[in-house]
């Protein structure tokens, strides 16, 4: 093995800095959390101090609660974040194949214009995107939301994953050709499963700016059967008394379900089930 | 009957011609290996062969039957690739089996065969490890395996033993020939080691910048080539070439193969020794003649000639080749 990577100097630098930076990427996270289980007293004299039994309160979590429609917007968000999700990958990934896989008049202009979308921020289309959705009534739906993100996702996933298809080998694909697989079977069933770590890479990137988004659910749907998460936590921010205690603790539980998403996805992109098949 | 016919194959990608008139007839339960250089086509001749790519004109029939426009898995052919191309998610059976389950074969079928290939390939150990967890060899056992459940009337191989070492190279080959004599299956076998073109093939194919150059028994390739290029490309270490008009020869070019060269004090060709390789049972001499050559001169046997010695050699004109200016052979 490497000398240099023994070297218990060099060994201590590198876990140095990513304790550090471990550091610094948690610290708001668990500012947030130790916070929404303090008092609205304590949280302001001493932000950074755990509860203490003294400062110990569930108040926010409870506001939360019983603002009633908090599962609606839970579930809301989760069905949108993990439909687009779904759709990027699906239509992000048929793209890339037939980009990568076929040579046809076009491929390269195609590619480029698939992904000129990574360039343009899909925000700037926000007017005719609205006057889109009233049009064909979807405002107040989860669709409309679904539809954009799937659009504002797809550039990037088609980018990132045709150039790994382009890394799967013809032969692999040739073997099932012969072996009288179709061309959706071969995506489907050998080429899909070798992008995998791609797919969970696209999806995490993806996740969050959706889950997180304020813009669109407060154009596109911001009505009560819709809102999702985020827009749902701005009740508790007023124009004068936001209650922080509620926003916290809003906040806290909209961790959750991304962490687990996240946990899921990071699963794929640790295995890897591709060495040994072609050497 | 004919196993495969090729008429008048052309092959372009775009405005690059890699295919040019070729025109090939397999007799059933032939082996046909390809040779060429680098980038020659063969490959690509092989793909046509399977559909994988259309070519751009010309029919091509397997067993009597046209199969110009029909999808790969119809032709009743298997290919072994170089780089083994196993399903990395399904375990040995799996990858056997999923071509007859495509087919739609029954699952007893499947079974025996699988059973028989697995048998004839001694994978019976592993018929439940994925890919990953089998050696190179087994692998490649793997990739002919799956070739060879699917019966068809043509196997194609592409490099199949380049990535395995010298060994296993060796083993393997013997294990094809096996094999081509147990299926009695017509096969076309794609490779550049001179070795396995010699050794496995009933009939060898040159190909040069995708056209044919020759077609022949090993032995009469060898013996008897038609040009300068297949003069040069089978044999190791490969044909001398000297300019003819120094010998008194006929024509532009006099061939020599190294064993045909014997050193003599009264040799015509007189140079230094400029490097020696004792292998054991043979000797190789490099040979810087005056005239400003180099040959190589294989040597029967021990010898103990060494760098830097004079040296003169002799050459039988009998079993010499003369080509023209062009490279064509002037037969006498
Ligand atoms: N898809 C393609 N597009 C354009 N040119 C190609 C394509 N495939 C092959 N070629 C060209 O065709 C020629 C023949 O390629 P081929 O792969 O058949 O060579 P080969 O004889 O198999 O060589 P090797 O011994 O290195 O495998 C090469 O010059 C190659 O650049
Ligand atoms: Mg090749």
């Amino acid at each position: 093995m490497n000398k240099a990577r023994q070297n218990p100097l060099n060994s201590f630098a590198a876990h140095a800095a990513l304790i550090t930076w471990t550091v610094i990427a948690l610290f708001p996270v668990v500012v947030i959390l130790i916070n929404s289980f303090k008092t609205r007293k304590a949280i302001f004299r001493e932000p950074l101090a755990l509860p203490s039994a003294d400062s110990f309160s569930t108040i926010g979590y409870e506001t939360v609660m019983k603002q009633g429609d908090f599962f609606l917007y839970f579930q809301n968000s989760f069905i949108v974040t993990v439909a687009s999700l779904f759709f990027i990958l699906l239509f992000g990934a048929m793209a890339a194949f037939a980009l990568s896989e076929y040579r046809f008049r076009g491929n390269t202009l195609m590619g480029l214009y698939l992904a000129l979308g990574i360039m343009i921020p899909i925000r700037i289309g926000t007017v005719a995107i609205l006057e889109l959705m009233v049009q064909t009534g979807l405002v107040n739906t989860l669709w409309a939301l679904i539809l954009v993100y799937t659009a504002q996702g797809l550039p990037l996933a088609v980018f990132i994953l045709s150039e790994f298809m382009r890394q799967v080998s013809d032969d692999l694909k040739n073997a099932g050709r012969i072996d009288g697989m179709s061309e959706y079977a071969i995506f489907f069933k050998l080429v899909l499963p070798l992008v995998r770590p791609a797919m969970a890479t696209v999806a995490v990137f993806n996740m969050i700016p959706i889950w997180n988004d304020l813009w669109f659910p407060l154009i596109l749907a911001p009505g009560e059967e819709t809102k999702t998460l985020t827009l749902g936590s701005q009740v508790f921010i007023g124009q004068f008394v936001t209650d922080w205690n509620a926003v916290l603790s809003a906040l806290s539980l909209a961790i959750l379900p991304v962490l687990v998403l996240y946990v899921i996805f990071s699963r794929q992109l640790i295995r890897g089930i591709t060495s040994g098949a072609v050497k | 009957m004919t196993a495969l016919k090729l008429e008048n194959i052309h092959k372009s990608f775009g405005q690059v011609h890699v295919l040019k008139d070729i025109d090939l007839e397999v007799s059933e339960g032939e082996f046909i290996v390809f040779v060429g250089p680098s980038g020659c086509g063969k490959s690509t001749l092989l793909r046509v062969i399977a559909g994988l790519e259309d070519a751009t004109s010309g029919t091509i029939s397997i067993g009597g039957r046209d199969v110009t426009t029909a999808p790969p898995a119809k032709r009743g052919i298997a290919m072994v690739f170089q780089s083994y191309a196993l399903y990395p998610h399904l375990d040995v059976t799996g990858n056997m089996a999923l071509g007859l389950k495509q087919a739609g074969e029954d699952k007893a079928t499947i079974a025996e065969r699988i059973d028989i290939a697995a048998k004839m390939l001694s994978l019976e150990d592993y018929l439940k490890r994925r890919p990953a967890e089998l050696s190179g060899g087994q692998r490649q056992r793997v990739a002919i395996g799956r070739a060879i459940v699917r019966k068809p009337e043509l196997f194609l191989f592409d490099e199949p033993l380049s990535n395995l070492d010298a060994a296993l190279r060796m083993a393997t080959r013997v294990e094809i020939a096996r094999l081509h004599r147990e299926l009695g299956a017509s096969m076309i076998y794609v490779t550049h080691d001179q070795t396995e073109a010699m050794t496995l093939a009933d009939r060898i194919v040159v190909l040069r910048d995708g056209r044919v150059e020759q077609v022949g028994s090993p032995m009469q390739l060898y013996n008897d080539p038609d040009n300068q290029f297949v003069a040069g490309f089978l044999g190791a270490p490969s044909m001398n070439f000297l300019p003819a008009a120094a010998l008194g020869a006929k024509g532009a070019t006099l061939g020599i193969r190294p064993e045909h060269l014997r050193v003599s004090p009264d040799g015509q060709i007189k140079g230094t020794v400029t490097h020696v390789e004792r292998l054991g049972g043979d000797t190789n001499l490099l040979v810087g003649t005056d005239a400003g050559d180099t040959v190589t001169v294989r040597l029967f046997g021990q010898h103990d000639q060494r760098v830097g010695q004079p040296i003169a050699l002799s050459y039988d004109p009998a079993r010499a080749y003369a080509f023209d200016a062009e490279g064509h052979r002037l037969r006498s």
